[in-house]
């Protein structure tokens, strides 16, 4: 499998080439040339989904494959950094998921950016985050994982501030930088203390068979847990940085200032469900060495889901709704994987994480395509400026419903068949877990049948426009919305055949824990409840929303306190704000700055006065004048004379 | 005569012809030839040695040369280099070559400004060839001494009074140094005042180590920018001409370093052993206080000023982990940090030629009218919050990994501590650019400005290649350090 290798190789030439020329290719070029490289890529990787699923398998399990590795820094004998290529059932998988959303959004951007400032730019940085998503996929030890990692995290700092001259656009783009590296700071402790205690980063020696490593570490302990508890807990902060896990999430809302593909493909797709990645990579650590920080992870992710989808059911700007469910769908794969077991049918949560990770990546990618062909017809994120929109883009209201339906778990749409495999998995491991998803499942249905009635049903669009008679017109785009090129409508035609069939594919016979073969059956006590309480939610959002009501402000303004709180995401950016400006800016950094003028300066200063000082006092001993000296020296004499006759 | 002393011969003939020139075209004909036969003497070194270690030779030092040259005190010139002094010419040459392109339009009294620069770079290139401890000093006060005309005539601001307190504290440290030095070499017992004759002696009593070392590792720390002798480095940068703070910052403020490795760890093992931890709790203060420091600053030269407090902090703390890894990051860290500040600085320098200001609240936007300038900021940037692939990072985790494989509780609870500048050198970085370079453009007359020109593209796109380069494949340069670092790591876990 060498040829894999490309995979990887490709998307950076085409970065470095088209950073490189810039503004020297027709922007359409450049945009060419980046959607035919990822055009190559994603055929590679579905060429490699091919060969290994039907190749390796060895005794009914798949096995892992290095095509390549090589030193590229090493630290003592036992340490180094290598670069490779791990292909495995996981691995191939996100190859498959990122090649084909990357893929289509370059391809939808091609019309989509169509005219932007900066185009060439924009695929320069797109390639460039393939490149990084691909090289954190694949990674074969923990520290090539973190150096992808932190690649990826700056093309998406990249890319949120892609609108550079825009003041919001360059905050989220810093926020979103410092957050996560916040995170990855921690990621990188463990790391530390990982690589102290067991003497390798390698996946392939940490998940093995034999996990003889973790002898070293297993009798330490600090503050009453063990080291590699505390090891494997920091490379989760990491991990739950990257997936905007509470509390880290606050960084995920604001990235949605960047272009709407980049939302699709980074911040709902790819980028963040690097977290759960990493989570699935290092399970068996997880599960044999360290499971209380498993369940930690269940626990942080259900309350995770919960606060974000009650946040999500009061948003009114689309793209944060979307942004929202992004970090509650995130939140389900990471439960499934705390609740997870490992062996036979103990391993559904693992199973079904990787599975709804592979379909949400498609709906969800949907729904961000979709909501940015809304936002292209309408000139605004908001659902205000919305409305009945499905006359003038049917497309669109097609291919957005049956997303919808997906997250909202309705069979036969994918989402169905994932997160009903959560939920058994929840329910297996505490039934309070269960029913907390159910409900929150409850939720997902409802928050987002209100976003797409606000968008495609409700009042009017051109109703709307005329009684607020502002905006459009006033901004030259007086038109009415209408559907998008063909460029924009394939993306979200093909996502959504996806989202439709992909529920169908066995997912169990190709990843699960072990490698060996799962097969999916489902609950139907569960399911049933499940789409019940959907269909329920769906019902209710049908009747708020579906005509103009006044049943939502009524909603509101009977749960105001709560409804603000959500409106305001809780507070939690206020916190993290007091805590940057407050704590580190003016209580450690400005003192810093005071203290080193004026103390630790100010002592050297009076090093120099002083010296000064003494030099102008005793200048005078060298006046250079000779009645001066005699005086003195008959003073002295005389002085010294009468010292000696008295003693 | 020896070919390392090439090293000191071109800038000695570069005065020379400095002298012979009449106007700025010469001028600049004659420091461009020299600055790159500088260049093209590095890599063949470079080449020369790594030959030579791979035909199996694994004497400590190589090309050495020995001459008597002050018969009475012992005194020789001796140069021989290792991995480490390789590393340390090859920044030297990067960084002098593109310190010519930054002061193409230097102003007034170019050829002073010229010769003060040469006699800089002899200092540092005879300090790095040297094995003699009395001709290592002798260079050191070379390379200090042009730095005062250099900021009093040609800086910005406050220079005067900069001027005088960086000469002052360096020459402070510089007299502390010299009491260590000849503490060493009086009770080490030696013929010579060789560096490799004294350790290979061995036999400095550990009780007069306790006086020497601590002198010998101040005087060059106050170079390294050590918490709290670190003030003359940000009144000393900020007034500093463009050149002279990449010079300095870039391969000045490694003397420090490399001194204090070379000469005060390699000679003292055991005071260095016993004292250690006093100097790791004031290099890991230096190290999150720098950082700390840098992020209220608003001059974009005192932010770049404190930032390089905590980052070369960072590299007087690696050695003092003594282990192999911890300090070949530390010269890996020399060797990046020095790339990226003199990077910093010659941007921080174009843009303030073209703005006439360095108040980070005062600019907005320049990446729209300075495309190029503004690229390049945002790749120092990364390479200083140290983004992987660029030189930052492969030093910085070198480090981190070495210093925590400290079997010391101690020593891996600092190493954390240090890890947490991380996350502060980006809150900094992306403060600075997102305001300056990123955003709305601030100032209307920003509008009209020009981007780089010719030279300063130069010099510009030499440093990023070079930063890419080490960042990308630091295998090579890594294992050529990592090998000479064994002598003195052996020597001290004796």
């Amino acid at each position: 499998m060498q040829y894999t290798i490309l995979i990887l190789v490709l998307p950076l030439l085409s970065f470095i080439f088209l950073g490189l020329m810039d503004s020297k290719f027709k922007p359409k070029t450049a945009g060419l040339i980046g959607t035919i490289v990822l055009g190559i890529i994603t055929a590679l990787s579905y060429y490699t989904a091919f060969e290994y699923f039907t190749m390796y398998k060895v005794e009914g399990v798949y096995q892992k494959v290095i095509p390549f590795e090589m030193e590229w820094l090493r630290f003592t004998d036992l340490l180094s950094i290598k670069l490779g290529i791990l292909i495995d059932a996981i691995s191939v998988m996100m190859l498959v998921v990122i090649s084909t959303v990357s893929f289509m959004v370059n391809l939808y951007s091609l019309s989509y950016m169509d005219g932007e400032k900066g185009f060439q730019r924009y695929y320069a940085f797109l390639s460039l985050f393939t490149f990084s998503m691909l090289g954190l996929v694949v990674a074969t030890n923990i520290f090539q994982m973190y150096i992808f990692w932190e690649l990826v995290g700056v093309s998406s700092f990249l890319l949120i501030g892609f609108y550079y001259s825009k003041p919001s656009a360059v905050a989220a783009a810093k926020k979103a930088f410092i957050v996560t590296r916040f995170a990855d700071m921690f990621f990188l402790i463990g790391i530390l203390v990982l690589s102290f205690y067991t003497k390798t980063f390698d996946f392939g020696v940490l998940t093995g068979e034999n996990p003889i490593v973790f002898a070293a570490g297993a009798g330490a302990t600090f503050m009453g847990f063990s080291v590699l508890s505390w090891a494997m807990a920091l490379i989760f902060i990491g991990g739950a940085g990257k997936s905007a896990m509470f509390p880290l999430q606050i960084w995920l809302p604001d990235a949605m200032e960047g272009p709407t593909p980049v939302s699709a493909l980074i911040h709902a797709a790819t980028m963040v469900v690097a977290g759960v990645f990493l989570v699935a990579r290092l399970f068996p650590v997880y599960y044999f060495q360290t499971p209380e920080v498993l369940h930690g992870i269940a626990y942080v992710g259900a309350f995770t889901a919960l606060f974000a989808a009650v946040i999500a059911c009061v948003q009114t700007d689309i793209k944060r709704v979307l942004a929202f469910s992004t970090i509650s769908q995130i939140a389900f794969m990471m439960v499934a994987l705390g609740v997870s077991g490992y062996e036979g049918h103990e391993g559904t949560g693992y199973m079904a994480s990787m599975f709804h990770l592979f379909t949400h990546a498609m709906f969800k990618a949907l729904l961000f395509l979709g909501a940015g062909s809304v936002i292209h017809a309408v000139h605004s994120n908001e659902m205000k400026d919305m409305g009945g929109l499905r006359k003038y883009m049917p497309i669109t209201n097609w291919t957005f419903l049956i997303a919808c339906l997906a997250i909202a778990g309705i069979p036969p749409f994918s989402g169905f068949f994932s997160k009903d495999e959560i939920l058994a998995a929840s329910f297996e491991f505490s039934p309070l877990i269960g029913w907390l998803m159910t409900f929150i499942a409850a939720l997902t249905a409802f928050y987002m049948f209100r976003l797409y009635y606000n968008i495609f049903w409700g009042k009017d669009y051109a109703v709307k426009a005329a009684a607020h008679g502002h905006g459009h017109d006033d901004h030259g785009h007086g038109h009415t919305p209408h559907e998008s090129p063909f460029a924009m409508a394939f993306p979200l035609v093909f996502l959504a055949a996806v989202t439709c069939v992909a529920g169908f594919i066995p997912f169990g016979e190709f990843v699960s824990a072990t490698g060996a073969d799962y097969h999916i059956h489902i609950d139907m006590k569960v399911a049933i409840t499940s789409v019940v309480v959907a269909l329920i939610s769906i019902s209710v959002a049908t009747i708020m929303y579906r005509k103009p009501s006044t049943t939502p402000d009524k909603l509101a303004a009977s749960f105001s306190g709560l409804f603000k709180a959500a409106s305001n995401r809780f507070y939690i950016d206020e916190v993290y704000l007091f805590i940057t400006r407050k704590i580190v800016f003016n209580s450690i950094s400005r003192p810093i700055a005071w203290f080193d003028r004026h103390v630790i300066d100010a002592t050297m200063d009076g090093f120099a006065n002083t010296t000064q000082w003494v030099s102008i006092r005793i200048k005078s001993f060298q006046s250079g004048q000779i009645q001066q000296y005699a005086y003195v020296f008959l003073f002295g004499t005389l002085l010294i004379a009468a010292l000696i006759l008295i003693f | 005569m020896n070919f390392l002393s090439i090293f000191v011969l071109i800038p000695v003939l570069m005065m020379v012809g400095l002298f012979a020139s009449n106007n700025r075209k010469q001028l600049l004909t004659v420091m461009t030839i020299g600055a790159s036969l500088l260049m093209i003497m590095s890599a063949t070194l470079t080449y020369m040695y790594l030959t030579e270690r791979a035909a199996g030779n694994v004497a400590e030092m190589l090309f050495m040369a020995d001459t008597v040259w002050y018969a009475p005190f012992n005194i020789h010139y001796s140069v021989g280099v290792d991995g480490i002094s390789v590393a340390m010419l090859i920044l030297s040459s990067i960084i002098v070559f593109t310190g010519v392109f930054a002061s193409w339009k230097i102003d007034p009294l170019p050829k002073e400004f010229f010769l003060w620069f040469s006699l800089l770079s002899i200092g540092v290139y005879g300090f790095f060839i040297t094995t003699d401890l009395f001709t290592m000093f002798m260079y050191y006060e070379i390379a200090l001494i042009p730095m005062y005309l250099l900021i009093g005539i040609w800086g910005t601001g406050r220079k005067e009074y900069s001027a005088m307190k960086l000469t002052l504290m360096l020459m402070g440290g510089s007299a502390l140094l010299l009491v260590g030095i000849l503490g060493i070499y009086f009770s080490s017992g030696a013929t010579t005042m060789n560096l490799l004759e004294i350790a290979k002696l061995h036999n400095i009593p550990v009780e007069m180590q306790r006086y020497f070392f601590p002198l010998t590792f101040m005087g060059f720390g106050v170079l390294g920018a050590l918490f709290p002798f670190h003030t003359w480095s940000p009144d000393g940068h900020a007034s500093a001409p463009t050149a002279v703070s990449m010079l300095h910052a870039g391969v000045l403020m490694k003397l420090g370093g490399y001194g204090a490795f070379r000469v005060a760890m390699y000679l003292m093992p055991e005071a260095a052993h016993e004292m250690a931890w006093i100097f790791l709790i004031l290099t890991g203060i230096s190290v999150v206080y720098g950082a700390f420091g840098a992020i209220h600053q608003t001059d974009l030269k005192y932010i770049n000023a404190y930032s390089s407090v905590s980052h070369c902090g960072l590299v007087l703390f690696a050695i003092l982990m003594m282990n192999e890894t911890a300090t070949t990051g530390a010269i890996m860290q020399m060797l990046s940090h020095g790339l990226m500040t003199a990077l910093f600085f010659a941007l921080i320098g174009m843009i303030y030629g073209r703005t006439h200001t360095r108040d980070i609240r005062l600019m907005g936007g320049l990446m729209k009218v300075l495309p190029f300038l503004g690229v390049s900021y945002v790749i120092a940037g990364m390479a200083s919050l140290g983004l992987p692939s660029l030189s930052g990072f492969v030093a910085e985790m070198t480090i981190f990994v070495g210093s925590f494989q400290h079997t010391d509780t101690f020593h891996r609870v600092l190493t954390i501590t240090a890890v947490s500048s991380i996350v502060i050198t980006a809150v900094y970085i992306l403060k600075v650019v997102g305001k300056i370079i990123f955003g709305p453009i601030q100032d209307k007359h920003h509008e009209e400005l020009t981007d780089a020109v010719w030279y300063e593209r130069v010099a510009v796109s030499v440093l990023i290649v070079a930063i890419f380069a080490m960042g990308s494949a630091p295998f090579w340069i890594s294992s050529m350090i990592g090998e000479s670092v064994i002598p003195v790591i052996g020597q001290l876990i004796k």
